[in-house]
């Protein structure tokens, strides 16, 4: 099924990182706050992680972010560090990351975005990862350790076969960078909560929703905001101020507490409990 | 002389700035806080100063008669970056950079160290300058430098295991660029080698490159020329790009770069970049990468704890893929032989490190004539009871 779709002319099939465009504007329509989920592809296992990504679109996620291990994730807390070396310890590649997406592909329409560092990438070469990723499904692709002043390196082979790139904005960020980025994000921003690595935290910055206000009126696509965001209270506090957050470690860290049989539920739960959703029915 | 890096910071295809986007206006800050401060006046006086009256340079450049007999057939003199104050060339950069740091106003400085010269230089550095000083340091290197553990806390630093990885120099860069992206707005980076994101390489190279300038003088005056050869040991490369710098615009003088050989040629059993790397982007730089095909960094091994990384320095990259500097390795087993005969024949006992640059000359100073320097990087104290570990072993 894939070889007739690869078949096609390339100009008939729709760009793919369409998918995050309609959900953005479906979000802005609906007047409601998106969820987007991180998981380290192969923590526990490939299969496992096919199941969690089920689960967390029926608790309601809208997008995934598909995390390829790396061997040194500097902008990565304790808790995705462990699932990595988890990870890489039972062998995962950029292949299995690639299978986790075609599964999840067969059966569903959610957005998937690549997470990753920019070595893995340049490893495997940019064009053949842009090529491999667009027959996976995946729609965009964020790099942590890219600024986008280094963009040019992977764009020409992503734009080639219709992959997004999606930058981040920290609380650091000077007005340039903030314009830079705005123009370099396809579908949409990546903001930094806060000045430090992934991980859950028990407050938000203080200084977030300040200065989230201000950059939201710097900027013109859509507004994702990530790290530390654990709580219920924390979606509270942001939504009407951002598109979408984006919850990791906390889900990362349910995955791995406990057998992995159970992980796609407690991942789950999670999510439900961040969105203050009831439990799906037994 | 070379104007490499280019505006953004690129020796050729190296080099270059890959880190989180919350770090890149520190390094903006840096990069401009340093390109005003080494036109000033008053900065380059008060580091002068500190260097000449408290750092003790210019080290000495003493003729290895002894040892050089060993060797071959030429006169060989050993850069004695040893007999710095705290015992290697570490110190240069570390004062240079928590001046800076000073300067900037920022009053907490972080600092990662493999074989603990860096962290102690930092340690001392901070000391002097009354700057808040944390050093990470993985728990492999910990064991293996126990001593230079001690110095540090003697110091008043705070020395911060590393459990992560490999527990060693790699994973212990990766926790101090963690703990720079929380408090970056009051910390300061004191990258010990030519590595990471730009500015580093550029700032370590200046702030190094005392070793070469005060070399070449000195030798002019002992030989009337220039050597016919200079050579140091590469880790990320910080004491050979300061010993080759001044002396890549001379090209008479052959420049010769000795990695870590380990204890074999498969991955994992050394640190040889450039005969097992590939091109990769490792804490913030592009260059010659160890790692397997899927750019999962590789595990390294070296007797050295110093030597024992994944990466070089991008401006090594650049002079390996010129030409202009040749790079060998050497082996753990030969570092120890130069690290002994150095001892039994000069009277100085060399870091592992520098033993080397010194092994190479054992086994290929055959093939050199002329005036041969040497970088003697550091003192080997630090390194006694490893060694003494292997005799009862062995």
């Amino acid at each position: 099924m894939r070889d007739e779709k690869a078949s096609q002319p390339s100009s008939l099939s729709p760009h793919p990182s369409s998918r995050l465009k309609r959900l953005f504007s479906q979000l802005r329509r609906e007047r409601r706050c998106g969820f987007i989920a991180y998981v380290t592809c192969g923590d526990p296992d490939r299969d496992t992680t096919v199941r969690i990504v089920e689960e967390l679109e029926r608790a309601g996620t809208d997008a995934v972010e598909l995390g390829i291990p790396f061997s040194d994730p500097i902008a990565d807390g304790p808790v995705i560090q462990a699932a990595s070396q988890r990870a890489l310890k039972r062998g995962t590649t950029i292949r299995d990351v690639f299978a986790i997406a075609r599964a999840v592909r067969d059966r569903s329409d959610v957005p998937l975005i690549a997470f990753s560092y920019l070595n893995p990438v340049i490893r495997y070469s940019a064009e053949r990862f842009a090529e491999e990723a667009e027959g996976a499904g995946i729609d965009s692709v964020l790099l942590t350790d890219l600024p986008v002043e280094a963009a040019p390196e992977v764009r020409g082979a992503l734009r080639a076969h219709r992959v997004g790139g999606v930058f981040l904005l920290a609380p650091t960020s000077t007005d340039a960078r903030i314009k830079a980025v705005n123009r370099a994000s396809d579908d949409f921003i990546y903001y930094v909560s806060t000045t430090g690595v992934t991980g859950a935290r028990k407050e938000l910055d203080p200084a977030l929703l300040s200065r989230l206000d201000e950059v939201r009126r710097k900027v013109t696509k859509p507004l994702a905001v990530g790290f530390g965001i654990s709580e219920h209270a924390h979606y509270e506090a942001l939504r009407g101020r951002c598109d979408a957050v984006v919850v990791g470690s906390a889900i990362v860290g349910a995955i791995a507490d406990g057998a992995a049989a159970g992980a796609p539920a407690r991942a789950a739960a999670v999510v439900r409990g961040i969105l203050d959703k009831p439990p799906a029915a037994p | 002389m070379t104007t490499l890096p280019d505006r953004r910071g690129y020796f050729g295809e190296f080099g270059g700035r890959y880190v989180p986007e919350t770090l890149m206006a520190a390094l903006d800050e840096f990069e401009s806080a340093y390109r005003k401060l080494r036109r000033d006046r008053s900065f380059r006086r008060e580091l002068d100063d500190i260097l000449k009256n408290y750092v003790g340079r210019p080290t000495p450049l003493s003729e290895a008669l002894r040892f050089a007999e060993l060797c071959g057939s030429f006169r060989l003199f050993l850069k004695r970056e040893d007999l710095n104050h705290t015992g290697a060339h570490k110190i240069n950069n570390a004062l240079g950079q928590a001046l800076i740091a000073r300067r900037m106003g920022k009053h907490r400085i972080i600092a990662e160290t493999g074989a603990g010269q860096h962290g102690v230089a930092t340690a001392t550095a901070c000391a002097l300058l009354g700057l808040q000083c944390v050093v990470y340091m993985g728990e492999v290197d910990m064991a293996r430098q126990e001593l230079n553990v001690f110095r540090m806390r003697l110091l008043g630093a705070e020395v911060v295991p590393v459990s992560s990885g490999s527990r060693t120099l790699k994973d212990a860069i990766n926790e101090a660029i963690r703990d720079w992206v929380t408090n970056v707005r009051t910390t300061h980076y004191i990258l010990g080698s030519v590595l990471g994101p730009h500015p580093y390489p550029m700032v370590v190279r200046d702030f190094q490159s005392v070793i070469g300038r005060e070399a070449l003088a000195q030798l002019r005056k002992r030989t009337g020329g220039l050597p016919d050869a200079a050579v140091a040991c590469v880790g990320g490369g910080s004491n050979s790009i300061g010993l080759f710098y001044e002396m890549l615009k001379h090209k008479s003088i052959r420049l010769i770069g000795v990695e870590a050989g380990g204890r074999g040629p498969n991955l994992g059993e050394h640190a040889a970049r450039f005969s097992g790397g590939a091109v990769g982007v490792l804490h913030g730089t592009r260059s010659m990468v160890l790692q397997d095909e899927f750019g999962q960094i590789a595990e390294t091994h070296s007797i050295s704890a110093g030597l024992d990384y994944p990466s070089i320095g991008p401006e090594h990259a650049e002079l390996q893929r010129t030409g202009r500097v040749e790079y060998y390795n050497c082996s753990d087993d030969l570092a120890l032989e130069a690290f002994h005969k150095l001892s039994e024949t000069e009277g100085i006992i060399p870091a592992l490190e520098s033993a080397h640059a010194l092994g190479w000359l054992l086994r290929n100073g055959g093939s050199l004539k002329g005036v041969v320097v040497v970088n003697l990087s550091g003192r080997g104290d630090k390194d006694v009871p490893t060694v003494a570990g292997m005799r009862d072993e062995g």
